[in-house]
């Protein structure tokens, strides 16, 4: 079974998901940060792939991808730090980047060699649903990965329920319409999202991301779906003491979750 | 015959496409599913036409240029794109753009800018619509075309500089694109060239698509015949070459030659020339030839002119050389220069660093005496006079 699958059918609320760039701080830093991940309690990890032209990313997430790709990381360094990784742990691991990537890469090889480093979960999200279907769907399937589509506040009800058709993987719910790294606060105009996305029952497990940055905003999302996906918040804290990302990390996980288990505990 | 239109899905054969995230969906959806019935509207139509007309001063004269046609030995006729409004054929665009997004109820506009045309074009018609409108242009350009900058400010635009990466053209689309994301409800992006997502490309060459329209009837009053033997225009994205061939695409007697900046050389390192050094990929939402590492990394072009300083071109240009429709060529910084100066001392016209690529490729092209080539002037020099100066106080003339 999918470690994705696995881990939503044993646990339904508050997944916290953590992104990070991988090859920043240091091009060294992968394995280090996915295992003080996995030990300090995260459940699930996204690997972001460093790319020059991140258009759905933040000036944050853009910022740690040219160093990241000023330190040498390529998606064949990527795939050997996520091997070694993976010798190390078992925490579901997605790798986020955009489709040119990919298909510089080519698809089937790098479907493949993302199955063999130990992946388990893809997030493309410039990948439009008629080419995924058309070029891509097939060979995710085959290599038993799951991709992980976006939906938005513009996004119809219509089209999010032919998204969670068209992938068994969990649903990115982006916060609000902005850029990662944005607003801390979940307004009241997010609620009413939440809510309709809710009422659509949709089998897809579903994660809140964009703007989710402390245990607080965490907290709050989790009210709402199955768990939240933390990035910039992140990738701020790594930057704040690059010679210590091990500590840093499992401190920054630790504040997270903390005040959240202490909480939910009704 | 091979086909230049899209299908449905915005693709030109395997070019085009919308790879956009979910964000953007939504206002790319409203334009695709209402560009084509807006433009068909005839409210649409008298209101386009009265402003080219009336304001941007179209149609732009068919010039027979004497002393260059001595000089090259052929019958070369310049297309005046330079004497619209705002000096440049961007206003074309912009101006059906504008009419767009007021139909589509919007409240503020965005653009990218390279040279700085583009961001003219848009300031001039957010200020004639009294619409709030942001420029991004990268820090390096903002330096090199500071005249430009100044005639924005005047107009009422807020120039933002892209900071990021090569801090050119596509630096400033990156965070142009961002900004429609954080803004989607009340922004329309006016898109400058035929990049980006389906339906920019289409939508911008139907735009455009008034120069070669205003080309075919000039012909047919000057020669009797309304197509040229060859079709010479620069492409940075591609609008200009788009517009002043669209009427032409589908007719082979008719040679389309696109322009490319070669920087210091093609070979130089230092170059923006996308058909010899691109190879398939995407940017901007586009499936299209782009100048890439074996990773997908999109390498920061050069070209000393700002306007064809992208990585990519526009999916129909990607189209039509793959296709072998239309015929690269590529010229250097110092012919560029070189041919500017030529034809402001040929024809009294101060081309655009652009337009002057443009010219530079009729010294490398093959054709006769009695061949017809309309040499698409998309835009005047005034902006590129610090450059100029430069050229001429160098040692390049001696």
């Amino acid at each position: 079974m999918n470690r994705l699958s696995r881990l939503f059918s044993e646990k339904d609320r508050d997944v916290l998901n953590i992104y990070f760039t991988a090859g920043y701080p240091a091009l060294d830093s992968t394995v280090p940060i996915i295992r003080s991940l996995a030990e300090a309690g995260a459940d699930l990890i996204e690997v972001g792939m460093p790319y020059s032209d991140p258009m759905a990313d933040g000036e944050t997430i853009q910022q740690s991808g040219m160093r990241a790709l000023e330190n040498g990381m390529t998606l064949r360094v990527l795939f050997e730090q996520l091997t070694e990784a993976r010798r190390h742990t078992d925490v579901p691991l997605v790798m986020m980047g955009y489709y040119n990537q990919v298909m510089q890469y080519g698809p089937k090889r790098f479907v493949e060699a993302a199955r063999a480093a130990g992946v388990d979960g893809l997030i493309l999200p410039d990948l439009p649903a008629f080419e995924y279907q058309r070029d891509f769907k097939q060979l995710v399937e085959d290599a038993g990965l799951e991709v992980t589509f976006l939906v938005t506040p513009q996004t119809t009800d219509d089209r999010i329920r032919q998204i969670a058709e068209s992938s068994s993987g969990f649903i990115y719910v982006v916060s609000s319409a902005s850029i990662t790294g944005g607003s801390s606060q979940i307004s009241d105009k997010q609620r009413a999202y939440f809510d309709r996305i809710a009422a659509l029952d949709l089998p897809n497990p579903k994660l809140i991301g964009f703007g989710i940055s402390d245990a607080e905003t965490f907290r709050t999302a989790c009210e709402y779906f199955n768990g939240a996906i933390i990035g910039s918040a992140f990738i701020r804290a790594l930057g704040k003491d690059e010679d210590r990302v091990e500590e840093t990390t499992q401190s920054f996980v630790r504040g997270i979750l903390e005040p959240t288990l202490s909480t939910t505990k009704r | 015959m091979i086909q230049t239109k899209i299908d449905e899905r915005g693709y030109y054969g395997r070019f085009g496409g919308a790879y956009i995230p979910e964000m953007l969906h939504a206002n790319v959806e409203e334009l695709r599913r209402t560009y084509l019935t807006m433009m068909a509207d005839p409210e649409f139509q008298r209101e386009f036409d009265l402003l080219l007309k009336d304001y941007v001063g179209r149609p732009s004269p068919l010039y027979y240029a004497d002393r260059l046609s001595k000089h090259y030995g052929a019958k070369i006729y310049l297309k005046r794109e330079d004497l619209n409004h705002t000096g440049a054929h961007k206003i074309n665009n912009t101006i059906g753009q504008i009419l767009l997004a007021q139909r589509l109820g919007k409240k503020r506009i965005i653009a990218e800018t390279g040279a700085g045309q583009h961001g003219v074009a848009t300031a001039t018609v957010c200020a004639l619509k009294g619409l709030q409108c942001i420029v991004y242009m990268g820090e390096v350009d903002i330096e090199r075309q500071a005249p430009n900058v100044a005639r924005m400010r005047m107009l009422g635009a807020e120039v933002r500089p892209a900071r990021s990466g090569s801090r050119t053209l596509k630096d400033a689309t990156n965070e142009a694109i961002r900004d429609w994301i954080a803004n989607p409800e009340d922004t329309h992006y006016i898109i400058g060239s035929v990049v980006g997502p389906h339906p920019y490309p289409d939508m911008v060459a139907r735009f455009q698509a008034i120069i070669s329209e205003e080309t075919k009837w000039q012909l047919q009053e000057k020669l009797g015949r309304d197509y040229p033997d060859a079709i010479v225009a620069c492409v940075g994205g591609g609008s200009n070459a788009a517009g002043a061939y669209y009427h032409y695409l589908n007719d082979e007697r008719v040679r389309l030659i696109a322009v490319e900046a070669a920087g210091l050389g093609v070979d130089s390192g230092e170059s923006a020339a996308t058909s010899q050094l691109g190879t398939e990929g995407i940017i901007h939402g586009s499936r299209t030839l782009l100048m890439q590492t074996e990773d997908g990394q999109i390498v920061e072009p050069y070209s000393i002119s700002a306007g064809l300083d992208y990585p990519g071109i526009g999916p129909l240009h990607a189209f039509l050389i793959d296709s072998e429709r239309a015929e690269a060529i590529s010229v250097t910084d110092d012919d560029a220069l070189a041919a500017a100066l030529f034809v402001a001392r040929q024809e009294g016209i101060i081309p655009a660093l652009e337009t002057a690529h443009a010219f530079a490729a009729l010294d490398q092209m093959k054709y006769g005496p009695e061949d017809v080539i309309v040499v698409c002037l998309s835009g005047r020099g005034d902006k590129d006079l610090a450059a100029f100066s430069a050229y001429l106080d160098s040692d390049s003339l001696d």
